[in-house]
């Protein structure tokens, strides 16, 4: 939910870091928070239990520039993780503009992505939301840790792509990070199907972390042009 | 299903109407600063003593204590509470749902009492309501919300984020 306010010249936009539990969510907003410079990004709030799990949400307000006299500001939100807290979980998407989900890439923790993909499909679909058709990409985190899983295993599971059904959507799409590989493609048996944009990310050290930010906020801005 | 929430916006003139209601309503509860947040969290408007604290915080942690609240009101078989209050030494709180998409916050301290800003708030939520339920009836018409707002910046978002 947008809100463009004309008499302070701002268009403030909500995207969501969403996934499971110890995969980096919190960390990729404070890697935001120690590289933007202060005149641009507000204070960091975590709400969060005493070792320092994500309790409700954490937020972090930061500007991204301005377009056509508009300034873009974005409101980062996380949500907690464990499956524990799918009621406050639920509370952050309403008014989404955008999704980011951060998988763990570990492949102990495939199950762990996979609930919490589904669980975010739900949580969006009760509020009336169709994720297939709003800003939103995965990032799959801590892809240094010798236990992480093939990149292909991972698009297989959480990215598998939705059937594109309108004709106006039927047309090859190619992935602008990627050469060689299409966001919308026709399968050999004739459906088209879409995927989400994709990053790689080790979040702790802030590799992919702005690539994936900034697709994101790219995606919410285009479904106001 | 629709694709997501509605993009909603607001002119000179609104933010002018808002104010004025507002104004008016701090100036007969005696309070001191009135927060208009919409339910995702976003700053709409501030009138009366500028507030010392941070009011995009505030604003988020607003919504997320009213929806949280709505959670605890159906689980105890209301639909919602439609105002919270929370009470300070000093200074104390008011929230009130206005059209369901916005909550209004006032800002009181000991020069005033809660009967009056209770009294008072009645008024302004109701005049707020209408003038809202207007934004919001504009703001559907056009899914997009600001129509033509970023149409054909498309350049202009790359270029933002090279």
């Amino acid at each position: 939910m947008s809100m463009i306010n004309y008499a302070s010249r701002e268009i403030n936009c909500k995207i969501v870091f969403y996934g499971p539990g110890l995969g980096g969510k919190t960390t990729n907003l404070e890697y935001v928070y120690g590289k933007v410079s202060p005149n641009t990004r507000g204070k960091l709030i975590s709400l969060a239990t005493e070792t320092e799990r994500t309790l409700f949400f954490d937020f972090l307000p930061v500007d991204l520039g301005t377009i056509r006299g508009f300034r873009t500001r974005f409101h980062l939100y996380t949500v907690p993780g464990q499956v524990y807290y799918n009621a406050s979980r639920k509370l952050i998407l309403k008014g989404v503009d955008g999704v980011v989900f951060v998988a763990d890439s570990q492949a102990e923790r495939a199950e762990a992505n996979l609930e919490s993909m589904q669980n975010l499909y739900d949580n969006m679909s009760a509020y009336g939301y169709d994720l297939t058709h709003m800003p939103f990409v995965i990032q799959y985190n801590k892809r240094d840790l010798p236990n992480a899983s093939p990149l292909s295993e991972l698009q297989e599971m959480l990215n598998p792509g939705w059937e594109v059904t309108e004709p106006s959507r039927k047309r090859v799409v190619p992935d602008a990070a990627r050469p060689g590989e299409f966001l919308v493609s026709q399968l050999s048996t004739g459906e088209w199907v879409e995927r989400a944009p994709y990053f790689e990310a080790v979040a702790v050290g802030g590799d992919g972390v702005f690539d994936t930010l900034k697709a994101v906020s790219k995606l919410v801005l285009k479904t106001l042009a | 299903m629709p694709v997501g929430a509605a993009t909603w916006s607001f002119t000179e003139d609104d933010f002018g109407t808002i104010t004025t209601v507002l104004q008016r309503f701090l100036y007969d509860a005696k309070a001191r600063c009135a927060l208009l947040v919409d339910r995702s969290g976003q700053l709409v408007a501030t009138v009366g003593e500028p507030p010392n604290f941070d009011a995009t915080a505030f604003a988020t942690l607003t919504a997320a204590d009213f929806s949280a609240n709505d959670q605890l009101a159906r689980l105890i078989g209301e639909s919602d509470f439609n105002v919270l209050f929370h009470q300070g030494e000093r200074e104390s709180m008011y929230l009130a749902d206005v059209a369901r998409r916005v909550i209004l916050v006032v800002l009181f301290d000991n020069r005033t009492t809660l009967g009056l800003v209770r009294l008072k708030m009645k008024g302004a939520v109701e005049d707020l309501t209408k003038v809202f339920e207007g934004i919001f009836a504009r703001g559907t018409g056009a899914q997009a919300g600001a129509p033509g707002l970023l149409a054909g910046a498309e350049d202009e978002i790359d270029r933002l984020f090279q």
